[in-house]
């Protein structure tokens, strides 16, 4: 279980950084610890990925959720800090076009 | 099998050589004791009552204390004994839960069972080996009237049962598509609409839709979302990536996707793949695409079939035979 969420939730603004890999056995913890945070009204959430060393699909579809999630309840989804690889899931599963993975992690935090 | 009176006998035994001499060997027996105890269902409290009456049997002025003792001693072994039960309890459960989804495995087997078509002009070889039990990869093919073969190769984002059970749905919504010729382009955004209704909005498709046509010798294809495939061109030897954009299938219900065509020559090639085959680890890290192409290099002197059995055992090796995820790899080569 090699993964560190760190939260920061103000006023519907909720800043995640992850640490380590997301895979299988780490997904559930992190759906469980983010999508209480997506289902508040206009939230605006950015997940910070920059020290992810491993992610699977298993991951892909944890902020697919998320999206979708923060999406109905008329939020903003980003994910900032994408290393190559990750990038490139992003892009093959044409994920990069619905999800803002492109805006910097500066961007995220007013 | 030994019977109960028989395991008493042996207990007094050994006890009663330990008691006489107090050798390492004779204490082996002890331990040597307990394997057979365990295999006849001996319960610990049980082994305490053998004690007493083999004590009570050998000492005629044992303390009454000795004697009470371990009649507490055996009250509290009691909750060992039932902790013991229930382990022998769950152990058969776990083993009727084996079976079952062994038996799941082989009908999920026959399910999505497709088998390989002859067409002309084209040789056609694919491998789909799960990591564990159940499979969330898929490959099915179909030929229709005009004797054009669809292939489409699939991956459940997901592991385990429920990638697999959502498989099965995929299978029946592709077998009750409208009959008429399948487009790439129509094929994915019917079934993505069947996704996006039926499965549960964390789970999701990725799959690669490719139609060849013998007369033609046109391969169409359109991807929701799935690993690129390789495009060997034997004229210039040259292998690329066979691009597809297009979203993964069960996220917007609306999506489009778009179609791409290819002429294909003599000695040309289409490798398909789920990413259980990029996402493969070895002990240096990732399996890179270009390892993957010089390995189909290695084989292109072989057949279709011989080529993805040999690749597979190839990767295997190199993982030291651990797959960690679902692995699929389709071999479309169109005859010299």
């Amino acid at each position: 279980m090699n993964i560190m969420i760190d939260v920061k939730d103000i006023d519907s603004k909720a800043t995640v950084k992850v640490k380590g890999e997301i895979d299988a056995y780490t997904a559930p913890k992190l759906r469980e610890t983010l999508f209480p945070l997506s289902e508040q009204q206009n939230v605006h959430m950015v997940v910070d990925l920059s020290e992810v060393s491993y992610m699977d699909s298993t991951g892909l579809g944890v902020f697919v959720g998320l999206f979708k999630s923060v999406r109905s309840h008329n939020g903003e989804f980003r994910l900032v800090g994408l290393s190559e690889r990750l990038r490139r899931l992003f892009d093959i599963t044409g994920l990069a076009d619905i999800i803002d993975i492109n805006s910097n992690a500066e961007g995220g935090v007013k | 099998m030994e019977s109960r009176e028989n395991l008493e006998e042996k207990y007094r035994e050994a006890l009663s050589n330990y008691l006489k001499e107090q050798t390492e060997q004779a204490l082996y027996q002890g331990q040597k004791y307990s394997r057979k105890t365990i295999e006849h269902k001996i319960s610990p409290e049980e082994i305490i009552s053998f004690h007493k009456s083999t004590l009570m049997d050998t000492y005629e002025d044992l303390p009454d204390e000795v004697l009470h003792s371990l009649d507490f001693l055996l009250e509290v072994m009691m909750g060992y004994g039932i902790a013991y039960r229930e382990h022998q309890n769950l152990k058969h459960l776990q083993q009727e839960l084996k079976s079952e989804i062994e038996i799941a495995a082989n009908v999920q087997h026959t399910l999505l069972g497709t088998h390989i078509p002859k067409v002309k002009d084209l040789e056609i070889g694919a491998i789909s080996v799960p990591a564990r039990h159940m499979n969330g990869d898929y490959y099915h093919f179909v030929q229709d009237e005009n004797q054009c073969v669809g292939v489409a190769i699939a991956d459940v984002i997901g592991k385990g049962i429920p990638a697999a059970l959502c498989m099965s749905m995929i299978k029946y919504a592709m077998d009750s598509l409208p009959d008429h010729r399948h487009f790439p382009k129509s094929v994915l955004e019917s079934l993505n609409r069947v996704v996006e209704r039926n499965v549960d909005p964390s789970m999701f498709i990725t799959m690669f839709y490719g139609l060849f046509d013998p007369e033609t010798h046109i391969f169409s294809y359109a991807s929701a979302g799935h690993e690129p495939g390789f495009y060997y061109d034997a004229e210039k030897k040259e292998f690329t990536d066979l691009t597809a954009r297009g979203l993964l299938l069960g996220v917007e219900k609306k999506t489009q996707y778009e179609q791409y065509e290819k002429y294909v020559a003599p000695g040309d090639m289409i490798v398909l793949m789920s990413d259980g085959v990029t996402e493969c680890r070895t002990s240096e890290g990732f399996i890179e695409r270009n390892t993957l192409i010089e390995f189909i290099e290695k084989n292109m002197h072989l057949s279709a079939q011989e080529m993805v059995n040999n690749i597979y055992k190839q990767l295997e090796k190199m993982q030291h035979f651990q797959l960690r995820d679902d692995f699929t790899l389709i071999i479309l080569k169109r005859n010299v």
